[in-house]
């Protein structure tokens, strides 16, 4: 989890930041400045370690110097202790970052003989924390005094005396405490105090144990309540605050391809939302894996990184077994742009599961994150844990703008939708692959339940795992619904056919046309060729008779001219 | 854990010391409650350092000092511890196992 800078608080109670991921979120930026803070819990719940990390943080980040004073450890046991978790107390001390003193007490060496005073102690706290300029300190476990002196009247008063006088100090104390069967402390030390109270808790359940942190009061600012699961692990504790994250991101509005064209269609021609959270639930053998890698290798062809979290099968298994649809995932394991992370769910808890995944976000930083498939980690946790757990990596991945794919194995019978109810409210995008069992055949069919802010196919679709890869069929609706298998094959096999008779008709149609246009032609031409004849033969006679005027009126001359009868013109006029 | 005749053997060299902080009442009468204790029963044979741990504050560490005043009998062995203003003589006696016959009950127990 990311490192937050301490936000301003409106109440200005200033804070001073453990340095601790998760729990600075949680109170808002720290354990409040100048002020005790009691730490408890029972045996091994990592009081110690909780305040010995507040101490070498504020040493090595925030330049505040500190003093350890330990009724329980020696310095060099608790040196010893924590330097498996990188904390070097001897270089700190040596650099005058902290200081370590270990108070020794032992009740059967001490005789009590009158009134006294524990100056002695205020003294040495007093002295270690000027040498270095402490700003903080812790007292670990100051309930010890109980057991080591005999007079409780006279240690309650001068405990009381001791956390004003820290208080005076301006020192930041965190003081660690025992719990009590009935108190939050054995000793009652949350009556001294009252400033803030953290409560560390370590349960077993299912044979499976979640540690716990509630801050039971914190005096003048808000902070989380609830109990938020924390780790401790190589690198200290980490607490995982459910909400602090809450429901305020941004959120982008490009777009990312699904890997599979069609798939794709369905999506508005788009693919899934960047950032967005997708799950694809089936029962078992519906290709939920390969839907999956087809999500990853169309981000590793785009040049971006993939990490895939696999619960069930190995890396070098679900390589071979995506080879074999086609899905050739080695050069991109190569490349490093996916990177296969392989682990059984029951191989550790649910909160450690989450860190491991957190803190492997944040060294591969990926764009893509699938996770196969989240059903398997009910094994590990209760239902509501579960969620719980999903809640936070789907909010941590939507801060960082990271698509999350998870596929979830339904149940065959009825209520095969009914487990992913858990989880569906997370998820912007829930696609079920179903088996579709009728006219005695299995065949695949999807369908997108949901998926928030686009548009959306709302078709069965079935699909089938081949070679190439998950490919989805053409849609063919029979009388009782999408046909699937060898009905969709007959049907399409009868679609062919009918639309090859439909082309043959229309041929044939076309053909009788132009044979009808050529009949008309032929007897246009016809009738033309009898219309040119008779033409032509009137032609011919009106020439005839018109040389036939010609010469009869050339003979009329002729005559009257062997007549020598008058001129033309008076020839008329004889008439 | 040494011997008796150890113990006897140093008998001679009974070296205390009183841890305090500053004048305070309570050191005061530690201190005179001491001096009169010694004087009565190890007349001769006892030094007395008083140490302040306001001018020495890292000298509270070695000895474990938390309680003000604190009484630590360096020698003779075993270190002992005896806190409070030492006005209760009985119980500083049996501290100092300057007690005869309860010395060795003690140390049995």
């Amino acid at each position: 989890m990311a490192k937050q800078p301490a936000r301003p608080h409106p109440f200005h109670l200033q804070k001073c930041p453990t340095g601790i991921n998760g729990l600075d979120e949680l109170t808002q930026g720290g354990l409040p400045r100048g002020r005790p803070t009691l730490v408890t819990g029972s045996a091994g719940s990592g009081k110690t370690l909780l305040a010995l990390q507040f101490l070498v943080n504020g040493a090595t980040e925030y330049n505040e110097p500190g003093v350890f004073m330990a009724f329980e450890e020696t310095g060099d046991d608790l040196t010893t202790n924590v330097a498996s978790l990188g904390f070097d107390l001897d270089g700190l001390t040596k650099k005058k970052k902290l200081a370590i003193d270990y108070v020794y007490i032992e009740r059967s060496e001490i005789e009590e003989t009158g009134e006294y005073d524990l100056e002695g102690l205020f003294v040495r706290l007093g002295y270690a924390i000027d040498s270095i300029g402490a700003k903080r300190v812790v007292l670990d476990t100051i309930e010890v005094l109980f057991g080591g002196l005999p007079n409780e009247g006279v240690l309650r008063a001068e405990l009381r005396r001791l956390f004003r006088w820290l208080k005076d100090k301006g020192v930041t104390a965190l003081i660690t405490g025992e719990r009590g069967e009935t108190s939050l402390t054995r000793y009652g030390l949350e009556e001294y105090v009252a400033d803030c109270v953290i409560l560390l808790d370590h349960r077993i359940t299912d044979q499976t144990s979640t540690r716990r942190l509630r801050i039971v009061k914190y005096r003048g600012s808000s902070h989380g309540t609830n109990e938020y699961p924390f780790l401790i692990d190589e690198a200290g504790i980490s607490v995982l605050p459910v909400t602090s994250l809450g429901l305020n991101y941004d959120v982008p509005e490009k777009r990312i391809s699904t890997g599979i064209p069609r798939l794709d269609a369905m999506f508005g021609d788009k693919g899934f939302y960047k950032g967005s959270s997708i799950l694809v639930s089936g029962t078992a053998g519906t290709g939920k894996t390969t839907v999956a890698s087809h999500f990853a290798d169309a981000a590793c062809r785009k040049d971006k990184r993939c990490l895939y979290f696999a619960f069930e099968e190995s890396p070098q298994q679900i390589t071979r077994n995506m080879a074999s649809v086609g899905i050739d995932l080695k050069p991109w394991l190569q490349k490093k742009n996916l990177l296969v992370r392989s682990a059984r769910p029951t191989f550790y808890g649910l909160e450690r599961h989450l860190l491991e995944m957190t803190r492997l976000i944040r060294t591969f930083n990926p764009e893509v994150v699938v996770m196969d498939p989240i059903t398997n980690l009910i094994t590990v946790g209760l239902a509501a844990d579960v969620k719980s757990m999903l809640t936070r990596l789907v909010d941590h991945l939507k801060t960082r703008e990271i698509t999350a794919f998870f596929t979830s194995l339904s149940s065959p019978d009825g209520s095969a939708e009914q487990t992913d109810i858990v989880v569906s409210s997370l998820m912007d995008t829930w696609i079920v692959l179903k088996d579709i069992q009728a006219e005695g055949e299995r065949n695949h069919g999807l369908t997108i339940v949901k998926s928030r802010g686009m548009a959306h196919s709302n078709q069965l679709r079935e699909y089938r795992l081949t070679a190439n890869g998950f490919h989805l069929e053409d849609v063919y609706l029979g009388p009782q619904g999408v046909l699937t298998g060898a009905a969709r094959a007959a049907l399409e096999a009868e679609e062919v056919a009918a639309s090859l008779a439909r082309t043959q008709e229309m041929e044939r149609q076309k053909r009788q046309i132009e044979r009808k246009r050529s009949v008309v032609d032929a007897q246009i031409a016809a009738l033309r060729a009898d219309y040119e004849a008779e033409e032509e033969e009137l032609k011919k006679n009106i020439t005839e008779m018109e040389a036939r005027e010609r010469a009869a009126a050339l003979q009329r001359a002729r005559i009257s001219s062997l007549r020598k009868a008058d001129k033309e013109g008076d020839c008329a006029n004889k008439k | 854990m040494p011997t008796r005749n150890n113990k006897t053997a140093k008998e001679g060299l009974w070296e205390l010391r009183l841890y305090v902080a500053g004048q305070t009442p309570k050191s005061l009468a530690a201190f005179a409650n001491l001096k009169k204790i010694c004087e009565e029963h190890l007349s001769g044979k006892y030094t007395i350092e008083i140490i302040d741990l306001l001018t020495n504050p890292t000298l509270a560490k070695g000895d474990q000092i938390l309680a003000i005043p604190t009484l630590v009998r360096k020698l003779p062995e075993p270190v002992r511890k005896i806190i409070g203003d030492l006005s209760n003589t009985e119980r500083v006696l049996v501290g100092l196992d300057l007690r005869p016959g309860f010395a060795g009950a003690r140390r049995g127990a």
